[in-house]
């Protein structure tokens, strides 16, 4: 295929590596590749990069330089932080997260489950909120972590992270928050110092895949999950992934620049083009909550029909989107975080997911709405609940 | 995104034979919008009530499920119920070239909603499962009609009959055929147990048929026994669907036939070829008989 004709609207899935962050890393594939353990001069190179990069994290997030950990990705960090608690305090055996967190927490939670450990699980409303109460009533002194996402990749909800880590720490828990989908796309301050884990991936902010962050505030006990050498400050081992830092450094940089495009004139864009679908299409549902959600995300149930065949009309198009239906995920059931929120089963297969990013035109969006209504209109057509 | 064929991507981008068939003569309809996808195929017969004049459907689900329905109703069209009633989703999979394993379920669902179609029009309530005996009248079986899968309420029976028409080996296919064990996975153990009860039944039925045969057959009395078995198993069957076959060459072990008639050019004609006419003669003659089509 080519990628001209492309309408990328899946940014919550990945995101375009932007070309100020190809320019960054090329000099590191290219020219310094030395390795920054090296005690020569070359290596210095690299490892003079891979700090400077800690700091542009480190100011896009309000840390410390020295609370950045480079991980491998996303998931890393996430099982990183709750592996570590746990080793940490190995009188607490229970967790507390959410019905709607990332396989990331999800998968992991379960495999600690077998393990012995209770989890437990908040629940959402049918607008994918949490309830403080919930938290206020479960965490307890035997929880060792609370561990909840700041934004859900799917309804692109916020949640109140800093209130649930105050909770968290009422109890003497720690609390880390999947933050892979909220950073870059809104304010994300740590210097008050009440979140004490933060999971950060590269690929989503315009960074290429393959690079991750874990923020641990500064004197939180930590173990290391992949043990081996001394690199990280002997916190995270294996040889750095230079070029990927460097990148997710200039990216990190970026997000910071783009911020307020991302408040102004993606959501400009996002609400173009919910707006419009829901006037264009008979009948739809919106997934989440609009009151506080993420800039960039609308999550709309077609009723009726099924999420792949819309996916793969529209893809005629070159519109990239996602889908909360069963058969695109390759499993039998539908999205976890829409049964989690109870979105009626007639609603379900066809929840179509639009993330949009900076680089997304006015043309592009009104090229989706033009297309889109009438690949609804002609599915339910086919279909025996259509009319 | 999954790798379908020019035929499903066809059949999907343009589906032939959507919509309701007012006055319809029987309405099958499987699967459910829990499930998350589901068909109602309408069929109209002729005026003799033979054959199959018209079918429609409606298809509630992925691409390969809009492709499997709109096969079906190209399939069946113009067929007598007897051969209507003999499609198996392996005939569906196979007119669509193929489709991605995981997406085989598709294809079962065509061929239930046939089935149920053509009980509607006998007035019979809908088989609550696929019949791979092409009986619509199988007694009723506790054991048999128990829900397995509860989330995705699949039988025992309809598990069984997956199994054994498409020889499936491993709980993941069976999922990919039935969806049987593909939400919470409760009863994957179980699939696995009716997998193994399925494939030794079968092992015992064949080593039962070796049984009287003798090792020592001569090549006459092989021959007579293959034409024997044509003239008298297969031959009448056939022609009371309106085709034939003709024995064109017997050569050690390869047995080369020519289908005739309705069966030439029939959709299915590769499953009676193999599924049927094969397996008949491996039951009276050997279990090494090899059947192959000659021009």
């Amino acid at each position: 295929m080519s990628t001209d004709t492309v309408i990328y609207v899946d940014n919550n899935s990945t995101t375009r590596v932007a070309p100020e962050v190809v320019e960054a890393m090329l000099p590191y594939l290219n020219t310094w590749y030395g390795n920054p353990s090296s005690p020569h001069a070359f290596g210095e190179v690299s490892r003079k990069a891979v700090e400077k990069a800690r700091g542009q994290v480190a100011a896009l997030l309000g840390a410390l330089p020295e609370e950045i950990i480079f991980t491998g990705c996303g998931t890393e960090s996430d099982n990183a932080a709750i592996l570590s608690a746990l080793e940490n305090d190995v009188k607490r055996r229970k967790i507390v997260t959410t019905a709607v967190e990332h396989p990331a927490i999800l998968s992991l939670c379960k495999v600690l489950q077998q393990r012995g450990y209770h989890i437990d699980y908040v629940p959402v409303d049918t607008k994918g909120r949490l309830n403080l109460e919930h938290f206020r009533q479960i965490v307890s002194e035997e929880t060792a972590i609370v561990s909840v996402m700041w934004a859900n990749n799917e309804s692109g909800n916020l949640y109140p992270v800093q209130e649930i880590a105050e909770i968290a720490h009422a109890k003497g828990a720690l609390f880390h928050t999947d933050a892979v989908q909220a950073v870059g796309k809104i304010p994300v301050n740590l210097k008050d110092g009440r979140i004490d884990f933060l999971s950060m991936s590269g690929h989503k902010l315009h960074a290429p895949k393959g690079v991750g962050v874990l923020y641990r505030r500064k004197g939180v006990k930590f173990n290391q999950f992949v043990i081996g050498g001394h690199q990280e400050h002997g916190l995270r081992a294996g040889t750095e992934n230079v070029p990927g830092i460097v990148g997710l450094g200039r990216a990190a940089e970026l997000a910071e620049q783009f911020l307020y495009e991302e408040q102004t004139k993606v959501r400009a864009l996002r609400d173009h083009l919910e707006a419009r679908l829901l006037a264009l299409c008979p009948d739809p549902l919106v997934n989440g909550d609009p009151e506080h959600r993420l800039p960039n995300t609308a999550n709309i149930s077609f009723k009726y029909i099924e999420g792949e065949s819309i996916l793969m009309l529209i893809n005629q198009f070159g519109i990239c989107a996602s889908s909360g239906s069963a058969c695109t995920s390759g499993s039998l059931e539908p999205s976890h975080v829409l049964r989690a929120m109870s979105v009626p089963q007639i609603a379900i297969h066809g929840s179509i997911r639009f993330s949009l990013c900076r680089y997304n035109t006015r043309q592009e969006i009104d090229t989706i709405i033009e297309k889109l209504p009438p690949v609804i209109k002609r599915l339910r057509e086919i279909s025996p609940y259509g009319r | 995104m999954w790798n379908y064929t020019e035929k499903v991507m066809d059949h999907f981008l343009n589906p032939r034979n959507v919509g309701e068939i007012a006055n319809a003569d029987g309405i099958g309809e499987v699967g459910s919008i829990v499930c998350g996808d589901a068909m109602k195929l309408y069929i109209k017969l002729d005026a003799k009530k033979e054959r199959i004049a018209e079918a429609k459907f409606q298809t509630f689900g992925c691409a390969s499920a809009i492709a499997s329905a709109s096969a079906l109703t190209e399939m069946v069209k113009g067929k007598t119920v007897a051969e209507a009633e003999k499609l198996t989703n392996q005939d569906i999979a196979h007119f669509l070239g193929e489709l991605p394993e995981e997406k085989m379920h598709c294809s079962v669902m065509g061929m239930e909603a046939m089935q149920a179609a053509l009980a509607n029009c006998r007035g019979l309530p809908a088989p609550a499962v696929c019949d791979h005996s092409h009986n619509p009248h199988a007694a009723p079986d506790p054991q048999l009609d128990r829900v397995v899968c509860h989330c995705f309420q699949v039988t025992e029976r309809k598990i069984r009959e997956v199994v054994e028409m498409n020889n499936l080996q491993t709980v993941e296919q069976v999922t990919h055929y039935t969806k049987a064990g593909g939400g919470c996975g409760g009863c994957r153990e179980e699939i696995d147990e009716i997998i193994k009860a399925v494939h030794g039944e079968a092992k015992k039925k064949q080593a039962a048929a070796d049984q009287p045969q003798s090792p020592k057959m001569t090549n006459l009395q092989r021959i007579t026994l293959i034409q024997k078995t044509f003239d008298t198993e297969i031959r009448g069957a056939l022609q009371a669907d309106g085709g034939d076959v003709e024995l064109l060459d017997i050569d050690g072990d390869t047995v080369t036939v020519k289908l005739v008639g309705r069966c030439s050019g029939c959709a299915s004609a590769h499953h009676t070829l193999k599924n049927w006419i094969e397996a008949k003669l491996r039951e009276k003659v050997g279990p090494s008989i090899n059947v192959v089509e000659g021009k």
